[in-house]
């Protein structure tokens, strides 16, 4: 009996530490022109999500090299898990038109 | 004056003149292939293939008023006047977007539609078509568009050639989307695969600076619906300037703007519209002749400040083959 208990519990604890960490999840807001924030660190070989909330209207985050592509409308955040591979500083452009101002709704991914 | 030789897939001879106010481009079915296309198209059209020329302006951005061209509609009402002035008028005229400046207010940004109508129709040719840019259409989905334009997508033939009006804007984000690419699909089954098809749109449909927005992001399926055919040829706009590029079976040309031009996305840190030049108002705006010289095709950029190829008389100058050589 103690031998099973000993063995179950042994068990439980493998199963829970090959469990994949939760990924850090980086919140970015989006309204005509701005992202929020407009920079955003991340690290090379680790998992993160990007979730995407538009406060206004529907908004793009297009981040090629890394694989982000988001369309968030109002009250319907999207979101990615990414795992950047190379160091380098990203351009981020929202690819929803949005208006006048469209053209510099940008930010940065740094990936160290 | 730059020269560029495209290896040429297509039987279509082509022949461009870039006129500053946008592309002028001349179409030769070739009697190889006359008998078949005309097969093909004669039964739907009653029309036999036989050359023809086309005219491409892009980007008027009716109602822009800003730093980067104090002009407004000038450069439009110019370009109106320089294909009107042609001895030979073109068959067609196609219209690749960004027709209006959008406005917060419809009321005000349908007044910029029928302003834009009103210049496009002095143009002595009477067909003329048209699809959205952004600037258009991304922000009512495209009904201010329909209720003064028309539908955003269509397709029709001329003189054996299959023209594809296709809208990559309307949907907020820069794509075509499942319902267009079907009816896409189902356009072009009709016909064999040497049918020439000219795609004219507004946004790259390929990934020619996707940080600057320069692209479609359904664009290789796109592609990937046309790539039976022998020879197509996309014509777009929205990139403000010049652009060649081929990519498998298909040659993709952009054309300038008449509003203000962007620099070259190769050498440029910055997407930053480049900057109004007083005594030469129409600074980047230039003639373009694309010329079959046997198995290539070569293309002339000439800027349209050279006093004696500016203007009609130069574009017809242009025409006369070989008097620039």
């Amino acid at each position: 009996m103690k031998k099973s208990l000993i063995l179950i519990l042994f068990l439980a604890s493998l199963a829970s530490a090959q469990q994949p960490a939760p990924s850090r999840v980086i919140e970015i807001t989006a309204k005509r022109f701005e992202f929020a924030p407009n920079v955003v660190t991340l690290r090379r070989g680790e998992p993160v999500t990007i979730r995407l909330t538009a406060l206004d209207r529907a908004h793009g985050l297009l981040v090629k090299p890394l694989g982000v592509d988001l369309d968030a409308d109002r009250g319907e955040p999207d979101e990615i898990t990414i795992t950047p591979k190379a160091a380098g500083s990203f351009p981020a452009i929202c690819d929803h038109y949005c208006g006048m101002g469209h053209g510099n709704m940008k930010m940065t991914f740094v990936v160290e | 004056m730059a020269n560029r030789p495209f290896d040429r897939r297509s039987f279509l001879r082509l022949s461009a003149a870039s006129i500053g106010t946008g592309a002028l481009l001349q179409f030769f079915p070739s009697t190889a292939h006359a008998k078949t296309i005309g097969s093909l198209l004669g039964r739907k059209t009653g029309e036999a293939p036989s050359p023809f020329t086309v005219v491409q302006l892009s980007d008027t951005h009716v109602g822009f008023n800003g730093p980067p061209d104090p002009l407004g509609t000038a450069a439009f009402e110019r370009a109106v006047e320089t294909i009107n002035a042609l001895s030979t008028q073109p068959d067609l005229i196609l219209f690749t977007g960004d027709l209006t400046h959008d406005a917060d207010d419809p009321a005000e940004h349908s007044k910029r539609f029928a302003r834009f109508k009103e210049i496009a129709g002095r143009l002595r040719v009477q067909k003329r078509f048209f699809v959205p840019g952004e600037h258009d259409a991304a922000l009512d989905g495209g009904s201010l568009f329909r209720e003064h334009l028309g539908e955003t997508h269509r397709s029709f033939d001329h003189k054996g050639v299959h023209f594809v009006a296709l809208d990559n804007v309307s949907r907020g984000r820069p794509a075509v989307g499942k319902e267009q690419l079907a009816w896409l699909k189902s356009d072009v089954a009709r016909y064999s695969k040497e049918t020439p098809i000219v795609v004219f749109t507004h946004r790259p449909l390929f990934d020619l600076k996707p940080e600057w927005e320069w692209f479609t992001s359904d664009g290789d399926a796109v592609m990937n619906v046309l790539a039976p055919f022998d020879a197509v040829t996309v014509l777009y706009g929205h990139i403000h300037r010049e652009q060649h590029t081929t990519l498998a079976n298909a040659q993709h040309h952009a054309a300038r703007s008449l509003i203000f031009a962007f620099p070259d996305p190769a050498t440029a840190a910055e997407k930053k519209p480049l900057p109004f030049d007083a005594a030469q108002p129409f600074r980047n705006l230039g003639i373009r002749r694309i010329t079959d010289s046997g198995p290539r095709l070569t293309i002339d950029d000439i800027e349209l400040t050279k006093r004696e190829v500016a203007g009609a008389n130069g574009v017809a100058q242009l025409l006369r083959q070989g008097e620039l050589s």
